[in-house]
């Protein structure tokens, strides 16, 4: 048997032995992808609000219904008085009340215009009470537009979202959970086997063996880039089939981005637990140096355009929001390879760059 | 066979080597004698390549331990202090991943630890983890020779181990030297140190002497009185006290005093602690252990 073979061999019963490690393995990555999915959701579905309908006309009934059954909103109080909007606010019945001024249906079909409609969002949760806001709108915009009986207004906008019509949020999660899960599988639990060896003392006799240490590194990494490429593809089914995240591009080029990706956190776990000595400090310099940035930086939960300058600077030089776009070109706009090729050369370079600082500093003897 | 020459290492301010020099002979059966924090390991891992020395050379068969170091890992068989064997990994699963690091099959050196592993070839099926204390050491010994090494170096095997088993261990070690293996064991206790064909005694950094346990016991020129008194708790601070003595400290159940002159017999002594106050004292000349021999190196 090979020394290399062996060392795989041996790793990958160390994976398969420690048991309740390889359930979280497996089950954060579908439970992440669940969470997000369904829970963190940022759209607007069935939102409790509350109609104070001043007019009682026929329009302004006609406008209710439609608010209504547009999918976003659903009714949950009707206001009879001004002073019930802010102690339903309060209570928290309702997220948005819609209020329709008097005379409504008279004023609509005047020429000069002039029915009010004055919509309340409970402002506590900015980006919910401005998503809530400007998909009312669109709904009232659509009605007046059908229900006016003068003359169009000389400019007509019309909004339409490409390769994501209805702003699905999992659409943008997707790929940042893929980045996220597939650092921590590979990065965090190379460095943390890798620095599990040197506390154990093990790491003593592997280095006093005439093993090479090209051979120790892939006999640690092969396993782990086995286990990330299951927890990829899991992630990837999971959100094309549960959540019909488009895939339009090619679905080679979606593992080779992988692939790559994964290869360079496994050069940057390898990394980490050449610096940290014990499990302890690779398991932190892991989280705060791998798994925030890949949090925060990646585009994932803030988009990169709206940061100062020098946080996208740092965005730059950090190789998971690449990996996002490129993975959010292939699945979501079908981009090819002349799209992303500049994301597979800048991830081929940074691999690049880990593998050799981490060969060059992986110690062949103590210190 | 190996020579080392001057060696030193220094940790920050800590000197942990001192000009280290002496040489083991092909098919020796080498003891580092000393106590915790002398320096033993640190000199182990200089020996295996583990660690460059600030100074000096070790050489294993002509093979420089700096300069050739991937050479020197090929011929040696390293078993550090602690255990450090894989836990979950089953005994055979320990020992075939060993064979396969250094390129060999179980099946081919077998012969050669035929006897350390006939002890736990009962038990290959279990994790190593759930291995008594003695019985890791046995594997471990296993794993560091299964490569049919030329050097076995042995850093302190037998610490935290019963005696049973302490005794099995050096009965095979003293098997493996027949193989051929040249082996050098580091140890903190006196009693394994007559087991080996020759010591050299260690502490704080610098080796104290150099020799066959006999001869160590044989060339001892001072004397050695084992004393009991009623006061047993203040006795070796007293027998320190005495003008002519070199060294005296608790042993067992009586208290060791080494003297430089010959003159010195037990009845001097008896009077001069009697003097001290003490009751029912007795003095006894004996024969010095190679732990006196190690005591009296150490203070002078």
């Amino acid at each position: 048997m090979s020394a290399l073979r062996g060392l795989i061999i041996k790793e990958s019963k160390h994976i398969l032995r420690d048991r309740k490690t390889l359930v979280i393995l497996f089950v954060i990555p579908v439970a992440l992808v669940l969470i997000i999915g369904y829970v963190v959701s940022m759209d607007v579905k069935d939102t409790v609000i509350g109609v104070y309908d001043k007019a009682r006309d026929s329009e302004s009934v006609r406008l209710t219904n439609r608010i209504v059954s547009s999918g976003y909103f659903k009714l949950g109080k009707i206001i009879t008085h001004d002073d019930q909007i802010e102690s339903a606010f309060r209570t928290g019945s309702i997220r948005m009340a819609v209020v329709i001024g008097d005379h409504f249906g008279k004023r609509m079909l005047q020429p000069a215009g002039g029915a009010a409609v004055q919509i309340i969002a409970d402002a506590s949760e900015a980006n919910t009470a401005q998503l809530l806001v400007s998909y009312c709108e669109a709904v009232i915009r659509s009605f007046a537009l059908e229900e006016s009986v003068v003359a169009r207004p000389p400019v007509e906008v019309e909004v339409k979202m490409f390769f994501n019509p209805f702003l699905n949020s999992i659409y943008m999660s997707i790929p940042g959970i893929m980045a996220l899960v597939l650092i921590i599988v590979t990065a965090m639990m190379t460095s943390l086997s890798i620095t599990r060896e040197k506390e154990l003392g093990s790491m003593e006799i592997l280095l006093a063996s005439p093993l090479a240490p090209f051979q120790i590194i892939i006999g640690k990494v092969a396993p782990y880039l086995a286990l990330a490429s299951i927890n990829a593809v899991t992630i990837v089914l999971l959100g094309y089939f549960v959540f019909r995240v488009p895939m339009l591009g090619s679905w080679q080029l979606l593992f080779l981005i992988n692939f790559l990706y994964i290869y360079l956190s496994l050069a940057l776990g390898i990394l980490v637990s050449s610096l940290a000595s014990t499990q302890m400090v690779a398991m932190f310099a892991s989280m705060f140096g791998l798994l925030l940035p890949t949090m925060l930086l990646s585009g994932f939960i803030f988009p990169i355009e709206n940061m100062p300058d020098w946080l996208q600077a740092l965005s730059r030089i950090l190789p998971p929001r690449y990996y996002v776009e490129a993975i959010k070109a292939v699945m979501i706009q079908g981009s090819g390879l002349a799209v992303v090729w500049h994301h597979l050369l800048v991830m081929s370079a940074f691999g690049m760059i880990y593998t050799i600082a981490a060969v060059k500093k992986f110690k062949i003897r103590m210190e | 066979m190996i020579r080392i020459a001057n060696v030193c290492k220094s940790f920050g301010a800590v000197q942990a080597l001192n000009d280290v020099s002496f040489e083991v002979k092909e098919n020796e059966l080498f003891g580092l004698i000393g106590p915790d924090g002398a320096g033993k390991s640190t000199l182990f891992r200089i020996l295996i390549s583990l660690m460059t020395p600030d100074s000096g050379t070790v050489a294993l068969w002509g093979l420089d331990a700096v300069r050739d170091y991937k050479a020197v890992r090929k011929i040696i068989g390293y078993m550090p202090g602690k255990f450090s064997l894989y836990e979950d990994l089953t005994v055979e699963e320990n020992l075939q991943f060993f064979a396969s690091v250094f390129g060999v099959t179980v099946e081919e050196n077998y012969h050669l630890i035929e006897e350390v592993y006939s002890h736990i070839a009962p038990f290959r099926k279990r994790p190593a983890g759930k291995l008594s204390g003695g019985m890791k050491q046995k594997l471990a010994l296993s794993c560091a020779l299964i490569h049919k090494p030329r050097l076995l170096a042995l850093d302190e095997p037998t610490t935290g181990v019963d005696a049973v088993s302490r005794k099995e261990f050096w009965e095979n070690l003293g098997a493996i030297r027949q193989a051929g293996v040249t082996t050098i064991v580091a140890t903190p206790y006196m009693d394994e140190a007559a087991l080996c064909d020759r010591i050299a005694f260690i502490n704080k950094g610098r080796i104290l002497s150099i020799d066959t346990p006999q001869n160590i016991v044989e060339r001892t020129t001072q004397r050695i009185f084992a004393i009991r008194a009623a006061n047993m708790r203040t006795l070796p601070a007293l027998c320190r006290s005495l003008p002519e003595a070199i060294a005296a400290y608790s042993f067992g159940d009586s208290v060791h005093l080494a003297v430089n002159s010959h003159h010195t017999e037990a009845d001097g002594i008896r009077q001069q602690l009697t003097r001290l106050s003490c009751e029912k004292i007795t003095v006894e000349p004996i024969a010095p252990t190679i732990e006196d021999c190690f005591i009296i190196t150490a203070k002078n």
